[in-house]
């Protein structure tokens, strides 16, 4: 431990810490969609990293076969996955939210691996290059203590742009008091006029819309493959039990939290950095079983 | 009593003449490797494939016996890999287990066919302990491994100036074992190693990492990993203005899969190590057109290793008329390997196929005619500058003098 200690210097502990920040932007998106679903909807979406992809992919198809570059994709690629949520919604889960949450996880689960299976087939593993990064976001600045590439840069501001609107939408406006309402008793809102499954419905197109979003920011940055799903879901819902299962803030929180926790493992004991979330994980559900933001039932 | 003596002695030679001529009566190759995951690229289905090319060009049979094919995906894991070749080997009457990409899961199978007594040829991992200390009498290490891979690129690029290095290894035997000889090598030569970073397999994200390297002020950041790992490791890299402030980037393994995945503005001006290109002469290039058509990319040095490696297995056979393992493997080790890839290659005592291996550049993006034109050729490097001595072995098998 001295040893690793006598290594640290405070700019690479800087360069380190902003790092984790900008993944943490992904963990957060991600687990921000998860939470919402869950809270309004009691699904556990284990399909969430699959349309992460397919928002990726979508970006990469639209400037391959038709032009279309990163502004423009980062609208409609998330347009079509959150259509595409919305019939799935419609279609399949619809007809399982009387049952236990493991119905709506295996579901969810079953649509994930077909998704991938359909994509693996189609364009294989080693992935595909999205070199679109837009011109304004070309090149780096350095801070001192590290060059911070442009576009890195770019997807935390966007990150917390969307957390906090998100957050804001739903604990702050009326229309998010409707949705908070319809979760905790459908019937009496329902009696009040609003139609409540059309807004579970468009609140599940949001949630696949949003991981669509995370998933063409990441294009220019990771290589799009149809694997990237299922390297991050798993994460991601361990941010998402570490926050408190449907907690939004929790989950943004937390998202930016860990993704510092593990560019500081990255740095400190790289060999455990993809565990270091897990171990996290298990120590908060022993301390506090509903999440650090959840509030116990 | 005469005349049952001589029955018998009748009897006695037909049964031993029944046995010296004993047909082979089924060959089956099972092909182990990754399908879906990092290092399905370098090898996977197209590796499946040009077992099959080989196996079609050959005729399809070895007398009245069908050659059979089958394949699986070890998922990159040894326990799912050793569960496979333990079924093939003893429920699926499989002769030869082929490829193993991953030198985690080929170290398990090398075990598991020797305990068997059944031939595994290696194409895709690069452990060169595999015919090192954990080497065996029925083990081939055919494509490449290691130690040429560090003595190709290593030395090169220490040779030109490159005499600090940091590497980025990936955690497991495979890239313990690249960073190991290519550190040998380095000092060898008179170059130091500031440090190292140990990645776990398949890590999305290789900033941190990368950052380590940059802070390190070595020349040389040595990429000491494979397929997916290191496309994102060259591609970050280049994102964080690591190439562009003047630290030389080594891809110590780098499949043309990779360079095809990354794009050559990203890749340009790397340096590699490989036994095998689609374009060097009009052997390979007339090879690789047919392995297009079929699968629509170009050959890995993994992928036309497999088809080489299946037709010397299988003229083997044809030869001593038996599939058994001591035979065919003496063999082989009797017949030089000589194919559109391989010039006489020959496979010696500790598993290792000798050959030559090519250092490559790779081209700039003005400088390719169109797709997968990607590697102009430095040097042709003879087998005994990549082939690790036998004094210096530790493989038991070899006899030291």
């Amino acid at each position: 431990m001295l040893q690793i200690l006598q290594h640290i210097s405070a700019p690479a502990l800087f360069g380190q810490l902003l790092l984790g920040l900008i993944n943490g932007a992904f963990y957060a998106m991600l687990s921000l969609g998860l939470a919402v679903i869950f809270g309004l909807l009691n699904i556990i979406n284990f399909a969430h990293g699959a349309l992460y992809m397919t928002g990726a992919f979508g970006a990469w198809l639209l400037l391959e076969k038709l032009g279309i570059g990163y502004w423009p994709a980062l609208i409609i690629s998330p347009l079509i996955i959150g259509c595409f949520g919305m019939a799935m919604e419609r279609l399949l889960l619809k007809r399982i939210y009387k049952l236990d949450h493991l119905y709506g996880l295996l579901l969810t689960f079953g649509v994930a691996l077909i998704i991938e299976g359909v994509f693996r087939n189609i364009y294989g593993v080693s992935g595909e290059a999205y070199d679109a990064t837009p011109d304004l976001f070309r090149g780096g600045v350095n801070l001192g203590f590290m060059y911070l590439p442009l576009y890195r840069g770019w997807v935390v501001v966007a990150s917390l742009v969307i957390c906090l609107g998100t957050w804001f939408a739903i604990e702050r406006t009326k229309l998010g008091a409707y949705l908070r309402a319809a979760t905790e008793n459908p019937q009496l809102v329902q009696a009040f006029g609003i139609n409540v499954p059309r807004m579970i419905t468009l609140t599940y197109g949001f949630g696949a819309a949003l991981a669509a979003m995370a998933g063409v920011m990441a294009a220019p940055i990771l290589h799009v493959n149809p694997i990237m799903g299922s390297d991050i879901i798993i994460v991601v819902f361990a941010v998402v039990v570490i926050g408190g299962m449907g907690s939004i803030l929790g989950a943004v929180i937390s998202g930016f939290g860990l993704g510092i926790v593990e560019g500081l493992t990255k740095y400190l004991y790289p060999e455990a950095s993809t565990t270091v979330i897990f171990v996290v994980m298990a120590i908060v559900l022993l301390v506090k079983p509903a999440g650090l933001f959840g509030k116990a039932s | 009593m005469r005349n049952s003596v001589y029955a018998a002695l009748l009897i006695a030679a037909s049964l031993a003449a029944g046995v010296a001529q004993a047909e082979v009566t089924s060959v089956k190759i099972g092909v182990l490797n990754d399908q879906s995951g990092v290092y399905a690229g370098l090898s996977g289905p197209g590796g499946v494939d040009a077992v099959k090319m080989a196996v079609e060009d050959f005729g399809g049979s070895i007398g009245s016996a069908k050659i059979e094919v089958v394949s699986a995906d070890h998922q990159n894991k040894a326990d799912v890999g050793s569960s496979i070749a333990r079924q093939w080997f003893d429920q699926d009457h499989v002769d030869i287990i082929m490829d193993v990409p991953n030198s985690g899961v080929a170290l398990a199978i090398n075990d598991i066919a020797k305990e068997k007594n059944k031939i595994a040829i290696f194409s895709g991992p690069a452990s060169s302990d595999l015919t090192g200390a954990k080497c065996s009498p029925s083990g081939i290490h055919w494509t490449y491994d290691t130690y040429a891979l560090a003595k190709g690129t290593g030395s090169a690029i220490t040779k030109s100036g490159g005499t600090t290095w940091f590497f980025l290894t990936a955690d497991y035997a495979f890239g313990q074992a690249l960073e190991r000889d290519t550190a040998a090598v380095i000092e060898a030569n008179g170059g130091k190693v500031l440090g190292e970073v140990r990645t776990p397999l398949a890590s999305p994200d290789f900033s941190s990492f990368l950052l380590q390297a940059q802070g390190s002020g070595a020349k040389v950041i040595g990429l000491a990993n494979a397929g997916g790992d290191t496309i994102t490791s060259i591609k970050q890299a280049g994102e964080f203005g690591i190439t562009a402030g003047g630290q030389k980037l080594a891809g110590l393994l780098v499949f043309i899969s990779d360079i095809h995945a990354l794009g050559l503005k990203a890749a340009q001006g790397l340096e590699l190590t490989a036994s095998f290109y689609w374009d060097l002469n009009d052997g390979t290039r007339a090879w690789s057109k047919r392995f297009f058509e079929r699968n629509k990319t170009e050959p890995t040095m993994a992928q036309a290793g497999l088809y080489g490696a299946t037709m010397h297995y299988l003229n083997a056979i044809k030869a001593v008329n038996t599939t058994d393992t001591a035979k065919v493997m003496a063999e082989m080790r009797k017949t030089p390997v000589n194919d559109f890839m391989t010039k006489n290659g020959s496979i010696r005592e500790d598993g290792k196929l000798v050959r030559d291996m090519y250092l490559f550049e790779v081209k700039k993006p003005e400088e390719s005619k169109g797709p997968w034109d990607y590697y102009k050729l430095v040097r042709q490097i003879p087998a005994e500058e990549v082939t690790r001595p036998l004094s210096e072995s530790a493989c038991p098998l070899v006899h030291k003098g």
